[in-house]
């Protein structure tokens, strides 16, 4: 294992700094924001740019560390930007079926005639 | 050679996937990526009820780029909302955006662009796909706000995929 | 490794494991349904994300197929959920 230098550290200590303190972030909207529709956003903190950092630092580590392109890191934040749109589409519809159905104050069914439930 | 590789782009992705995965370019690897990138799309091809057209890679490469940067601002935005949430509290809203694309492909590329930049969330979609109920994190005003989505995402996919 | 790296990684791993408390702070709050399946699933990916720093701290490759097998468990498992809350039933 060769020794990496000072101007590899730095970034990729920096990026995964920087990535912890998003999902730091995303932890503490999702404690502090007042409604669920609130509370939806800011994971999106940590399953975009977090996810990207931490991919980043990786790629930059392991192909410094191999000296070759080690990209397999890249993977992760490709398949979550297509994962994550699949669960928060469903559980934002979850949310607004089952505040009408508590008969909160959210917006009514934006097509008309059909009602939701059935498909 | 259209009904060997139904999906040319698809199967370069796997074949791409498969290395990735294996982090390996050996003979063997570049053997089975190809098989793997040949046999998905022709097996999967029934599943799909339409081929997907997609021209003008100059817009999805400059789409891909203002997304990316979207993506980073955003994220400074939401996360300085949320810090700041004691202050001034986000001023939250539903907004109803009427939509021109119609094309399902595109709604779904349209769906992961909202989701991928924080602050926005893709809602509900209507049965005729002629309005979407997006939910803004920092709303300021909803006319700018539609005529800024649709400029700069919709325009792009209704030029790509219609 | 360098004892800046490995203090950044050590800093890095601590706010994390600090982000897992007050999600599952939130996870026990509730107050609805859905907030616990959004918590469930930000616990998922904060998961994955520190299997990939711990892949850099131990200089080992297979964390990162631990990290590619939260996020899918952690896809699956949040679609069933918000699909059951949704319909009350995970197949039709």
């Amino acid at each position: 294992m060769n020794a990496l230098s000072l101007w590899i550290e730095i970034p990729v200590a920096l990026l995964l700094v920087a990535a912890s303190l998003l999902a730091l972030c995303g932890a503490i909207g999702l404690l502090r924001m007042k409604d669920f529709f609130q509370r939806m956003h800011p994971p999106a903190l940590a399953s975009t740019l977090g996810a990207w950092c931490v991919a980043l630092a990786s790629i930059l580590y392991f192909s410094t560390l191999k000296s070759e392109p080690v990209l397999h890191a890249w993977l992760i934040p490709i398949l979550l930007s297509i994962t994550v749109p699949v669960t928060t589409l469903l559980l934002a519809r979850t949310g607004l079926f089952r505040k009408r159905m508590a008969g909160d104050d959210v917006p009514a069914e934006v097509s008309s005639g059909r009602t939701e439930g059935k498909g | 050679m259209k009904r060997l590789f139904p999906a040319p782009w698809l199967s370069l992705a796997l074949w791409l996937l498969w290395l990735l995965l294996n982090l390996s370019i050996s003979p063997g690897n570049l053997l089975l990526g190809a098989a793997l990138g040949f046999f998905a799309p022709v097996l999967m091809a029934p599943l799909r009820p339409r081929p997907i057209r997609i021209r003008r890679p100059g817009v999805i490469l400059r789409l891909l780029l203002r997304v990316g940067a979207d993506m980073v601002l955003s994220n400074l935005a939401v996360a300085w909302g949320v810090l700041n949430a004691g202050r001034r509290a986000p001023r939250s809203a539903f907004v109803k955006v009427p939509l021109d694309l119609r094309d399902a492909n595109g709604l779904a590329a349209l769906s992961m662009i909202c989701t991928v930049i924080p602050g926005t969330v893709w809602s509900e979609l209507a049965l005729d796909r002629s309005v979407l109920l997006l939910h803004v994190f920092d709303l300021d005003e909803e006319a700018p706000f539609i005529q800024h989505f649709k400029a700069t995402y919709e325009r792009p996919l209704m030029e790509i995929f219609e | 490794m360098s004892a800046l790296l490995a203090n950044a990684i050590l800093l890095s791993l601590f706010i994390f494991s600090l982000a897992l408390v007050l999600t599952v702070v939130r996870l026990f709050k509730g107050p609805s349904a859905q907030d616990r399946v959004l918590a469930l699933d930000y616990l998922y990916l904060i998961a994955m994300l520190m299997m990939l720093v711990l892949g850099i701290r131990y200089a080992s490759d297979t964390y990162f197929e631990a990290a590619l097998l939260i996020a899918l468990f952690g896809f699956v498992g949040s679609f069933a959920l918000a699909k059951f809350l949704l319909r009350g039933e995970v197949i039709e």
